[in-house]
């Protein structure tokens, strides 16, 4: 190794190593964590690397005080992220609900294992998908990402830095124990071929009390520490400049709107999908590292000259409901396939169900990923 | 005649128009010595960022002070502060907030960052109450005391918080009451300029939720008890646990010279540098 920010070079590493120099790549300056199986290759990796490019991984004393202190970081102006399992997100929940409340860039990366609860460490469930969207209190709009290999988890770490940034919110990927800990060919470019944004934030001197910092839909310059902005930053029910409005509803109203409003004006171009359901019938829609069963079924579909397709979601938060009753129109069935007991399945039966027939096809058991042998023949069912 | 304004008038933030304390509240007391003592040092509010809590007060930064200002969770502004001051080594970094926020719920970041020491100065203003919820119990309210979450009386041990800090690391530690105005600025000016954890406990006087309720008295009452109540480290050395019982210990308890965060990790980013090059 180098020292340098960006590893450019072909390897064959294992994804949770890809996201950790992902996020160097990006321009990652500040994480914190707490050790916890499956993710702690990452923050391993952060501890060794961020110190050489100046940056630094801090162990705190749980995850309460690691997505605090990521949230604190980037209001200091760093580049932040955390990384940890559903443990771990169960913790923080309430600080990530604050993220979202006073639009604080960060990256939260989910190495999900078997749950519910302490569960099964080492083995990796798509159990924390809700959770991610819905697991703080209150309405709110999140992105979520969903890789499926090691070069993945590279590529979406960036992009969620990215996205983070952009729109000055929190952005989970939302990774598994297989994918965490596959070893696969992992290409990181040149430093130039890699895009890196960075938060806008206001001009500098600019009247402290003239700065709206806070809920535009087309996303506020952040008034960063430090800069001399005078931030009032608080959780609470503020208005555009900041300021706490706890008395009038319609205050309120606005703070929950322009919050969601921000990523939801935005979800054209959040939304990542693989599309490859070009006159099937019958379509597989899967995520993460089920879709990489579901694309080995529907190739040997194919040569057995059934009309089956793929559509993957990359995004899965926000949700791409146009996007799933757009494929739904042209399909007869469609078959959902996740590692869990049907979570995104609900959301995907809403949209596609008035056009198509919809039905879920679990693992064998909760923890394997669905062997193609089984989604074929599922495919050969309904194409009778 | 020109219009008469408060000299500290200048550090407060020009939205603000009142103050959201209840009557005879002691958190007036410790607003007034956090800025004399930053006026005292020649320092701008530019020169910090606060971090506040959840609780009465948590609203002494936030919105009071026109600075950068962050109010965030229950129980959790120092673990938010360690990311800041890890972002802006330079700046003073400043927490101030409740017994309750510290100590109950946020009482593992209290003690973990006193053993970091990690240079910021966290103020806890103890009035040994929930008042903002409505006066429930705190881990710092006396044995036997009625409150609304123990209308048979408190059934559990207090903490004592400056010890507690102490003996986790802290390299400063100091505790007046409101009773103490001038001493508690200075205290908190050796604290700005403290290299490491710098940490004041201040009793602050709830006539309110804790006054009202227990019996204890108007804001007037509670001053002069805790007047009676204090006592410096030299006397209190001369007494046994148990007559210390009802004591406060107020002074500048621990003021040590020891390894620093901050400098710790601009040494380990040198040696990883070092290592690949």
């Amino acid at each position: 190794m180098n020292g340098k920010r960006v590893q450019t070079g072909r390897y064959f590493m294992m994804g949770n190593v890809a996201c950790a120099e992902g996020a160097l790549a990006a321009g990652c300056e500040f994480s914190a964590g707490y050790p916890i199986t499956p993710a702690t290759e990452v923050a391993n990796r952060l501890a060794e690397r961020l110190p050489q490019v100046g940056g630094a991984f801090f162990q705190m004393e749980d995850e309460i005080s690691a997505i605090a202190a990521v949230v604190g970081a980037s209001w200091a102006g760093k580049k932040s992220m955390t990384v940890t399992s559903g443990p771990g997100i169960s913790l923080m929940l309430e600080n990530i609900g604050f993220a979202i409340g006073v639009e604080t860039p960060c990256v939260i990366v989910n190495v999900q294992r078997g749950a519910p609860t302490t569960g099964m460490p080492t083995v990796g469930v798509q159990g924390d998908m809700v959770q991610a969207k819905r697991g703080s209190h209150g309405d709110y709009e999140i992105i979520a990402l969903c890789p499926s290999s090691p070069q993945e988890m590279f590529d979406h770490t960036v992009i969620a830095f990215n996205y983070a940034e952009r729109y000055r919110t929190p952005v989970f990927i939302l990774s598994d124990a297989f994918v965490g800990h596959m070893r696969e060919e992992v290409v990181i470019p040149e430093p130039e071929k890699i895009k890196t944004e960075y938060r806008k934030i206001p001009e500098p001197g600019t009247d402290p009390q003239k700065i709206k910092g806070f809920l535009d839909e087309d996303v506020a310059p952040m008034p960063i520490f430090g800069r001399g902005f005078k931030a009032h930053v608080t959780s609470s029910c503020h208005d555009e400049y900041g300021k706490r409005n706890l008395i009038d509803i319609s205050a309120l109203d606005n703070f929950i709107r322009k919050l969601s409003n921000k990523i939801l004006k935005h979800k054209e171009e959040i939304t990542l999908i693989e599309r490859d359901y070009e006159g099937a019938e019958i379509v597989l829609v899967s995520y993460g590292a089920v879709a990489r069963a579901a694309a080995m079924a529907a190739a040997q579909g194919r040569k057995e000259g059934i009309p089956v397709g793929t559509l993957r979601l990359i995004t899965v938060w926000p949700f791409p409901g146009e996007e799933i009753e757009k494929m739904a129109r042209g399909a007869k069935h469609v078959i959902v396939l996740e590692n869990n007991l049907g979570q995104i399945y609900p959301y995907i039966k809403a949209e596609a169900a008035h056009d198509a027939e919809v039905s879920f096809l679990p693992p064998r058991l909760v923890g394997e990923i669905q062997d193609p042998e089984d989604i074929l023949r599922k495919i050969r069912e309904v194409s009778k | 005649m020109s219009e008469l304004v408060h000299p500290l008038h200048r550090f407060i933030r020009p939205s603000v128009k009142y103050s959201t304390f209840c009557p005879g509240c002691g958190d007036g007391t410790v607003t007034q010595a956090i800025l004399r003592a930053i006026d005292g040092l020649g320092m701008n509010l530019d020169d910090f960022v606060f971090v506040s809590g959840i609780g009465c007060a948590a609203w002494i930064p936030s919105p009071f002070f026109n600075a950068d200002v962050l109010h965030t969770t229950h129980g959790r502004p120092i673990a938010f502060a360690f990311g800041i001051k890890m972002g802006l080594p330079d700046k003073k970094v400043m927490v101030v907030s409740g017994d309750g926020d510290l100590v109950a719920i946020g009482g593992n970041h209290l003690i973990q960052n006193a053993r970091r020491n990690i240079e910021m100065v966290v103020l806890c203003i103890n009035n040994g109450i929930y008042g903002m919820t409505g006066g429930q119990a705190a881990p710092t309210t006396p044995m036997g005391i009625r409150t609304t979450t123990t209308p048979y009386g408190t059934v559990e041990n207090i903490f004592n918080i400056s010890r507690l800090v102490m003996a986790a690391g802290a390299s400063f530690v100091a505790c007046w009451t409101a009773a103490h105005p001038k001493q508690l600025t200075n205290s908190i000016k050796k604290a700005i300029q403290k290299k490491g954890f710098a940490f004041i406990e201040v009793f602050s006087q709830c006539p309110i939720q804790f006054g009202r309720k227990t019996g204890v008295g108007s804001a007037v009452q509670m001053l002069e008890d805790y007047k009676k109540r204090s006592i410096s480290p030299k006397e209190a050395a001369k007494l046994s646990e148990e007559e210390l019982k009802d004591r406060i210990v107020v002074g500048e308890l621990v003021d040590l010279e020891k390894p620093e965060m901050l400098e710790e990790v601009k040494k380990m980013k040198n040696k990883a540098r070092g290592e690949v090059e």
